[in-house]
């Protein structure tokens, strides 16, 4: 493979310097470094970070290929700076099997685009009933080393305690989508004011918080690691900081868009809002955003969830939840987090690659921009500002909630191992 | 007014008061011989119903036929129309027919919404009713019996509901009817009331432009009407209220109750009632029940507002919006 | 109901009657309509909002001192019957007031201030027909200005104003507008 040059980029937002990388790796990285025969890319100002790691991510395949394909889905990771995904196991069928995590594993390396690590679901069929084959999916091809029933709650208090306890086998991790089924029957959105007003059957935080307090105390009592998955309430940030005060091994994540997106959105009743966990207050705005930045929330994850047109066009109780993430996460996090001064880009890396690479054990993703590491780079320009269309996303599908609204930054490469997957914001 | 009518939070005093007066002036055509008009000829509405809800149809029904409109009744439920797109394409088969209104009830809050701003149609959208959201016809014609009754059939003419204490009772969780009725009132000058056990109250009903009590024996003497809103029997099994008799011995109105009231309030109800659960059989019956004259004040108001919003060549102009 | 407004003191508008000519020429209808009646006992007076029935109510007293009978006056209001609906935004409705006994059997008097194009009265004759079945229907206007529209002439006219389309006629009386008179003005440039 030949030589690549990175010239004038700010490495992790610092002074600007070159990054050389030969073949899968970097080679140098300092001031005036020059190779022959290399190609050179002109940084120019622009950040260099390390490739970003999604623990959180709905592929749809196999089953749902009318929202999104492995193919799909990797190409909007590497639209959007991401060299490694996980992969959700909420497919039809399930992941639940070594079968399944192997066809969307093996899918994963064809498609080139960014590395793929499925996710095991942590019951048969994410019935919360009976735990899945967990030690066969870690040790089929696919190594899997995160479960989540994410779309469900493991909400049955014997069965989470014997998961947890039960991938320390292995050092598995299990991700929990936190939401107290019975306090959620017939939930639309957040329960307050606007779901009062609205008419709309409410979602409370404390639906979410209870779960969260609960595994915790769990996690504590049997020694094992546990991670929360989109944590979206003020409430829930207060326990995760307890907990981690404590000493208990809990890991948590937030989406983008609820570091942007508020409740007052669904007055439009336009589902593109539509969302689980939904769009909370102003005041749980402000806590997730503190929270990450003291780190008491670990990492961003997008909980990227393609839909058809079609499950987003009708009225708000028919349609689905979710929505897409891996092409606008980054720049929501420079408009939330950078821009705001409570991050800088260091921390950024520190969030989006380095940390979810650790919870996730994505072995050689989320390493240091420095000389004899991989080379899964990504350049953004966070100069540039510019309004978000959904018509020029690699995702198969367009349920953002951002369309037309002006974001900063642009990711215009990604290097997986050293092969350029987007340049000057076109794939390869 | 706007293009459609979805919420009753979107009509200002003088908009409410337009359709008050003009329900009035409706409400003589039923005495005439002949109780037509040929205002909406030529013009096609559909009552687009994807709930039952006869009382509701039947009223809106007399109102467009009465107006000489062209009627189109759809049912949609226990059809297979029943998920999101089917809306969306029920809407644009409509359009395509050249529908001029559509007056959707739907089970689902914020479907009329979607229908009159997702761009599917151009026709003015009526909502008759969504999910646990909106009934705006209903407290039009709840406020315009108040002002009959509280102000005067003649005398209320012009003029609003100010100052006049109403109570509502029951479940205001699940009740479309109370939401529109505490926006339309509070925008009518009038004093709301929610009467109800704390879980069949909304979290976030703090914010409303009402007063909250969960005693009902101490709002009664001020209160110049009454509404009683439908608790239906199957809430018990979710534990909104531990039985029908515990309900009804705290909320409900029986003829002890109703001698509390001053003399000249009276006592409301949206229908269908639930007797023996929010309402005995001796209020109901009484002369100062209005649940009969609201059916019939129903078919005005609806007339009022088919013609303030299809009547001319856009809707009515008020006071308000003219600056 | 056909009258044009003119902004109120508009500074070319010029009176063509007073209070005094109004009080007479209702005198001389009041005494046409005893004559053409035969005493006018089965008359029923009906204005046409907002001046026709301040009209109607001033022609019902002077019919009141002649006859020295009561004579019924109403209201009709023709809004929901105009062919013009669709081209302007709805109007507020005016009151439809029918006296007790109704109007079958009875001589009707439609009342107007102005008759212009004729459009208001045959609105007003549809009205009427969903209302009942009267003997005969005569018309009374304060003004006639010409421009008919529609064959239909007034049986009672308080003065003719021969007019050009280029002008306006107001109307206005002392219950709606503090003072009687009628003004002849130029229109609006639009």
């Amino acid at each position: 493979m030949s030589k690549i040059l990175i010239r004038g980029a700010k490495v992790l937002g610092g002074e600007p310097q070159d990054v050389l990388i030969d073949g899968e790796t970097i080679e140098a990285v300092g001031t005036g470094l020059s190779a022959e025969g290399a190609e050179v890319v002109e940084a120019g100002g622009k950040v260099l970070l390390p490739g970003l790691v999604d623990l959180h991510t709905h592929l749809r395949e196999p089953g749902r290929e009318d929202s999104e394909t492995v193919l799909t889905g990797t190409r909007a990771a590497a639209s959007g700076g991401y060299t490694t995904v996980f992969a959700m196991a909420n497919t039809f069928p399930v992941a639940d099997t070594a079968g399944v995590v192997e066809q969307v594993w093996r899918l994963g390396k064809e498609s080139g685009y960014c590395d793929v690590r499925p996710i095991g679901a942590v019951t048969v069929g994410l019935e919360g009933a009976k735990l899945a084959e967990l030690g066969a999916m870690h040790e089929s091809a696919a190594g899997v080393t995160v479960f989540s029933d994410d779309g469900k709650c493991v909400h049955d208090a014997v069965i989470m305690r014997r998961a947890l306890e039960y991938v320390k086998a292995f050092d598995g991790v299990v991700a929990q989508h936190a939401q107290e089924p019975r306090l959620t029957e017939g939930a639309q959105m957040n329960e307050g004011v606007v779901s009062a007003e609205l008419g709309l059957g409410g979602w409370p935080a404390v639906a979410e918080e209870s779960v969260i307090a609960r595994d915790v105390l769990l996690a504590e009592h049997v020694g094992s690691r546990v991670h929360i998955c989109h944590l979206s309430t003020a409430g829930s940030v207060e326990i995760v900081r307890w907990a981690k005060s404590r000493g208990i091994r809990v890991t948590a994540e937030v989406t983008p868009h609820h570091l942007l997106l508020t409740d007052e959105l669904v007055r439009s009743y336009n589902p593109v809002y539509k969302v689980n966990p939904p769009l909370r207050t102003e005041r749980d705005v402000h806590a997730l955003r503190e929270a990450l930045a003291d780190g008491t929330i670990d990492i961003v994850a997008t909980d990227h969830a393609p839909h058809p047109h079609e499950d987003k066009d009708c009225e708000w109780a028919a349609a689905a939840m979710g929505m897409v993430g891996l092409e606008t996460a980054l720049s929501v996090v420079q408009e939330t987090m950078v821009d705001t001064g409570l991050l800088d880009w260091a921390g950024v890396a520190d969030r989006m690659s380095v940390k979810p690479a650790q919870i996730g054990q994505a072995a050689g993703q989320g390493r240091p921009v420095s000389a004899g590491e991989p080379a899964n780079l990504t350049l953004v320009d966070t100069e540039y500002r510019g309004r978000v269309d959904p018509a020029g996303f690699a995702s198969r599908s367009r349920n953002t909630p951002y369309e037309g609204r002006e974001l900063p930054g642009r990711v215009t490469h990604t290097w997986l191992r050293g092969k350029a997957t987007l340049v000057d914001g076109k794939l390869t | 007014m706007q293009r459609h009518l979805i919420s009753a939070a979107d009509l200002t005093r003088d908009d409410a008061v337009l359709i008050l007066d003009t329900a009035e002036e409706m409400a003589r055509v039923a005495d005439r011989p002949i109780k037509k008009l040929p205002t909406l000829r030529g013009r096609t509405v559909v009552n687009l119903f994807f709930e039952d809800s006869t009382r509701t149809r039947i009223s809106f029904e007399a109102a467009e036929k009465r107006l000489s409109a062209d009627v189109i009744n759809f049912t949609a439920k226990g059809s297979s129309v029943s998920k999101g797109e089917s809306l969306k394409d029920t809407a644009q088969t409509l359009e395509a027919m050249g529908v001029d209104a559509v007056v959707i009830r739907h089970g689902a809050s914020g479907a009329p919404y979607r229908l009159a701003t997702s761009g599917w149609i151009d026709a003015h959208v009526i909502n008759a009713g969504d999910g646990t959201h909106q009934h705006p016809t209903q407290a039009l014609l709840d406020a315009f019996t108040m002002r009959r009754r509280l102000v005067g059939r003649d005398s209320g003419i012009g003029k609003d509901l100010d100052g006049r204490r109403i109570t509502l009772v029951g479940d205001v969780l699940h009740s479309r009817v109370a939401r529109s009725n505490v926006d339309l009132l509070h925008t009518l000058g009038a004093h709301v009331t929610l009467v109800a056990p704390p879980t069949l109250l909304p979290v976030g009903v703090e914010t409303w432009p009402c007063e909250v009590s969960y005693d009902l024996d101490s709002t009664l003497p001020k209160s110049d009407a009454v509404m009683m809103l439908r608790v239906q029997r199957e809430r018990m099994n979710a534990a909104f209220f531990p039985t029908e008799r515990e309900y009804s011995r705290r909320y409900g109105l029986d003829g002890d109750r109703m001698a509390k009231m001053p003399e000249h309030a009276i006592v409301m109800h949206p229908g269908p009632m639930v007797r023996g659960m929010e309402i005995t059989a001796e209020v109901a019956d009484s002369d100062r029940c209005t649940v009969v004259e609201q059916v019939t004040n129903g078919v005005s108001i609806r007339m009022a507002v088919l013609y303030l919003l299809l009547g001319g060549n856009e809707p009515a102009q008020t006071r308000t919006e003219e600056k | 109901m056909d009258t044009q407004d003119t902004q109120p003191g508009s500074p070319d508008a010029r009176p063509v009657l007073e209070g005094p000519d109004i009080a007479r020429v209702l005198t001389r209808i009041a005494h046409e309509i005893v004559e053409r009646a035969k005493g006018a006992d089965d008359v029923v007076l009906l204005g046409i909002p907002t001046r026709g029935v301040f009209l109607a109510r001033r022609l019902a007293a002077k019919l009141e001192q002649i006859t020295e009978r009561k004579v019924p006056c109403g209201s009709l209001d023709i809004t929901m019957y105009r062919d013009d609906l669709r081209m302007h935004p709805p109007r507020a409705l005016a009151r439809t007031e029918i006296p007790g006994d109704g109007i079958d059997g009875r001589l009707v008097v439609l009342v107007d201030d102005v008759l212009f194009s004729g459009r208001t009265i045959r609105a007003a004759l549809d009205a009427l027909n969903d209302i009942g079945r009267p003997r005969a229907v005569q018309l009374a206007v304060l003004v006639d200005r010409g421009h008919r529209e529609l064959p239909i002439r007034a049986d009672y006219v308080g003065k003719n104003l021969p007019t050009s389309l280029r002008e306006t006629v107001k109307v206005q009386l002392a219950e709606e507008d503090g003072r009687d008179t009628v003004l002849l003005g130029a229109k609006a440039d639009q």
